[in-house]
């Protein structure tokens, strides 16, 4: 199943390398992983998405939360939380195609940020699977290069 | 006022009582050994390896419960110990290691002696730090020693570059810690607690296994006292024996791969598993969808971490054994009644164990030539009844478990998880630096001594008067057993007696073999220990007592034990624990050979 773990940890150098070792160490999937501070400069934000069963995820947050520093475990899994990706697409096209990618930009509510003479960049910030089915889409085309952010993630605010 | 970090560094030593601590110097260590010069608070104790350096000072820690404290240079001096980091973390001995560094600018430029001690110990300890900053040293050192004896305790490294030791800056070191990140969680929930007693006095046939996380004096001692009220049998992992004396009338033994037919039966029949600080390892479990099937399961540790990790837990509590053990029996006071009604259950249930561990002993084998080794074992307890005994890993390990008397906590350092080859010796040296007024004896095989026999050195220069006793079988026996058992006799790379010349495939040891390499008896005395052979029977007492005898150095006593003697029972790795080959000749499960 796949889960959203979001980790408060010490904005100090070498905590990502604890994290990713914990994951290869123990042999536990890692999907994807985003870093970024916090609004607060001694703190980072950690945003994991891992494929895992009930009993490993168990031990994978169990873990976490034994590291020194990490502050904070949230697992998103099950929250009402927000969850989104930025993906940055080129695509070599001809001119005479380049009405099909405006069209399907149109619907996935996606930026076209680069025009070349045979190509387009693409830029969409979207859900997971948005982001994935726009790129099965563009698959039908020829795509030269892929930049996926990874996932951030945070809960959505109390009603 | 201003002072350098290495004079902060041994002020912060004399803050956290340190008395020993186990040192090797190099290039950027150097600063360090001279403020240690210095002072007198701290006595410095010089090993001839940073791996044995480690052992030392992990001896120390599990036989005193103080923190052990090491101190080497960069680059070598700091990946050698990376054995013993694991070793004693494994274990949960808390250990505090400051490994020099090279001056912060010349980190990442492949400088002399540098290594990157942060990424290469990340996976291996608790914690680890850098010290980048001056101004962060004492905070940082503070927080090491925290970590290193709170919670579950473990290995902390403090990393220093030569630039911060330097430097000068601030001489206070502070009196309080304060990590957002870490709080361990000491108490055991009250209420659980209650249920925890409910059910072990509605249970039938309870069991309590008892680990490492309750060896020690506070623990084992209140669980000895709690045991006295109730008719429950003990069983114990390897770390946790001499938590409950071996004599102890509920006391059944060690359960596992070489555990003893009752201890492993009873977990399989038991309908209450209690288990306290154990970790269920695999040694212990074998397969563990057999393991205490029938059993409802609860489990009290400091690590939530193994809680459900290996076993799935009925009921769990997380906090310090002994807190628990503690407000267990304040809670068990009110409930006299129920124990009552539960005592003649329970007695009977414990006879019947009793009645299995009488029936299926573990057996002194005769040796035919040699010495049998349980024999030995079973002397050295008698002349040493309150000795610490430190062993290695590997066959001699398991008899010590199985044959020997212990009678009190942190009595029996051994290498339980990592299972470190050539931890006896080192430890034995810590063991005897931490406790001055007791003995302390070694049991090593030939093979593991060998790993860190320069450390006779460290000994007879300390005046230690250990016992070091070398079963000598000539074979890296544990493996040589395996290949006995599932590999067709295949000695492959394990006959130490093994020279050029002797024939490709050899399994047939005999009187005509090439001479062993090293003499020991010699190596002993050219270090300035003594050293003895052993070889017949009657032979091991007076051996022991002239070892005795010695105050001032240590006494090496080689036994030459029968070359191909087995550790029985055996559970064939993977298997069931149920199903237990109890002697010589008892044919192996297919299958059964895994790692």
């Amino acid at each position: 199943m796949i889960r959203t773990i979001s980790l408060l940890v010490e904005n100090n150098p070498g905590v990502l390398a604890r994290i990713s070792g914990l994951f290869s160490g123990k042999f536990y999937n890692m999907e994807s992983l985003t870093v970024g501070v916090t609004n607060d400069p001694t703190v980072s934000r950690i945003t994991i998405i891992c494929d895992n069963t009930d009993k490993e995820f168990e031990q994978v947050k169990k873990q976490l939360n034994r590291l020194v520093d990490v502050i904070k475990v949230t697992d998103l899994s099950n929250l009402k939380s927000i969850k989104k990706e930025l993906a940055l697409i080129k695509v070599s096209i001809k001119k005479e195609h380049r009405g099909d990618i405006f069209n399907l930009a149109a619907v996935y509510h996606c930026d076209i940020i680069d025009v070349g003479g045979n190509s387009m960049l693409l830029q969409i910030c979207d859900k997971y699977d948005r982001v994935n089915d726009l790129i099965r889409l563009l698959s039908d085309y020829n795509i030269v290069e892929i930049a996926r952010s990874g996932i951030v993630a945070m809960e959505g605010c109390a009603k | 006022m201003a002072v350098t970090g290495a004079r902060l560094f041994t002020k912060a030593l004399a803050a956290e009582g340190v008395e020993i601590i186990f040192a090797y110097p190099g290039g950027y260590a150097i600063q360090l050994f001279d403020e240690l010069y210095k002072q007198s608070e701290v006595k410095l104790v010089l090993p001839r390896h940073e791996q044995a350096l480690v052992h030392e000072a992990d001896g120390y820690a599990r036989s005193t419960g103080k923190v052990g404290v090491c101190l080497v240079t960069s680059g070598p001096g700091a990946t050698n110990t990376v054995t013993g980091l694991a070793t004693a973390n494994f274990d949960s001995v808390p250990i505090v290691c400051f490994t020099g560094q090279v001056p912060i600018q010349q980190i990442g430029n492949d400088a002399f002696q540098e290594a990157d001690v942060i990424g290469i110990t990340n996976s291996i300890v608790k914690h680890n730090f850098i010290v980048s900053e001056r101004k962060d040293l004492g905070r940082i050192i503070k927080e090491a020693f925290h970590i290193a004896r709170s919670g579950r305790p473990g290995v902390v490294v403090v990393d220093l570059p030569v630039n911060v030791v330097k430097e000068l800056g601030d001489d206070t070191y502070p009196a309080q810690v304060k990590i957002r990140g870490y709080k361990p969680n000491e108490k055991g929930h009250k209420y659980q607690i209650r249920k925890a007693c409910d059910e072990l006095l509605a249970a039938k046939k309870p069991v309590f296994l008892i680990g490492g996380g309750v060896n020690n004096n506070e623990a084992g001692g209140s669980f000895t006292e709690l045991v006295a009220v109730l008719n429950v049998p003990v069983i114990s992992s390897l770390l946790g024996i001499g938590a409950v004396p071996c004599d102890n009338e509920n006391y059944v033994g060690m359960l596992g791969m070489h555990g003893c037919f009752a201890a492993n039966k009873a977990v399989c029949d038991c309908d209450l598993l209690f288990a306290i600080g154990t970790r269920f390892n695999d040694r212990i479990t074998g397969q563990v969808d057999g393991f205490a099937k029938n059993a409802r399961i609860v489990h009290i540790d400091i690590d939530p971490a193994a809680i459900s990790r290996n076993i799935t837990v009925d009921l769990p509590i997380v906090g310090d054994t002994a807190n628990v053990i503690q407000e267990m029996r304040r809670q068990l006071e009110e409930l006299t009644e129920k124990i009552n009604e539960a005592a003649p259950v329970h007695k009977e249930w414990l006879g019947q164990v009793m009645k299995w561990k009488e029936e299926n002993p573990i057996v002194v084998v005769e040796s035919k030539k040699l010495l049998s080794p349980m024999k030995v074992i079973r002397q050295i307890s008698d002349i040493f009844p309150d000795a610490i005994i430190t062993t290695d890993v590997g066959q001699h390990q398991m008899w010590t478990a199985q044959f020997g008397m212990f009678r009190s906590p942190r009595s029996l350092l051994t290498s339980g998880g990592l299972g470190t080859m050539g931890f006896g010796l080192p430890s034995a040296i810590g063991a005897q630096l931490g406790n001055p007024e007791k003995r302390v004896v070694n049991i090593s095989g030939d093979g593991g001594f060998q790993m860190n026999s320069q450390e006779l050195a460290t000994a007879v220069v300390e005046g230690l008067p250990l016992v070091i006793c070398v079963f000598n079988n000539n074979y890296l026996g544990m493996v040589r057993q395996w290949q006995g058992l599932f590999y067709d006799k295949r000695y492959s790379g394990t006959c130490l007696r093994r020279r050029k010349g002797c024939p490709l495939r050899c399994n047939w040891p005999d009187e005509n073999c090439p001479e062993y390499s090293p003499n020991f008896v010699k190596l002993a005395e050219a270090y300035g220990a003594a050293g003895l052979r052993v070889m017949k029977d009657e032979d091991i007492a007076p051996a022991l007592l002239r070892a005795k005898e010695e105050t001032g150095r240590p006494t090496l006593i080689e036994f030459m034990i029968e070359r191909e003697f087995n550790v029985f029972p055996m559970v064939p790795s993977g298997g069931n624990i149920s199903d237990m080959l109890l002697e010589e000749g008892m044919a192996a499960k297919e299958g059964g050979a895994q790692a």
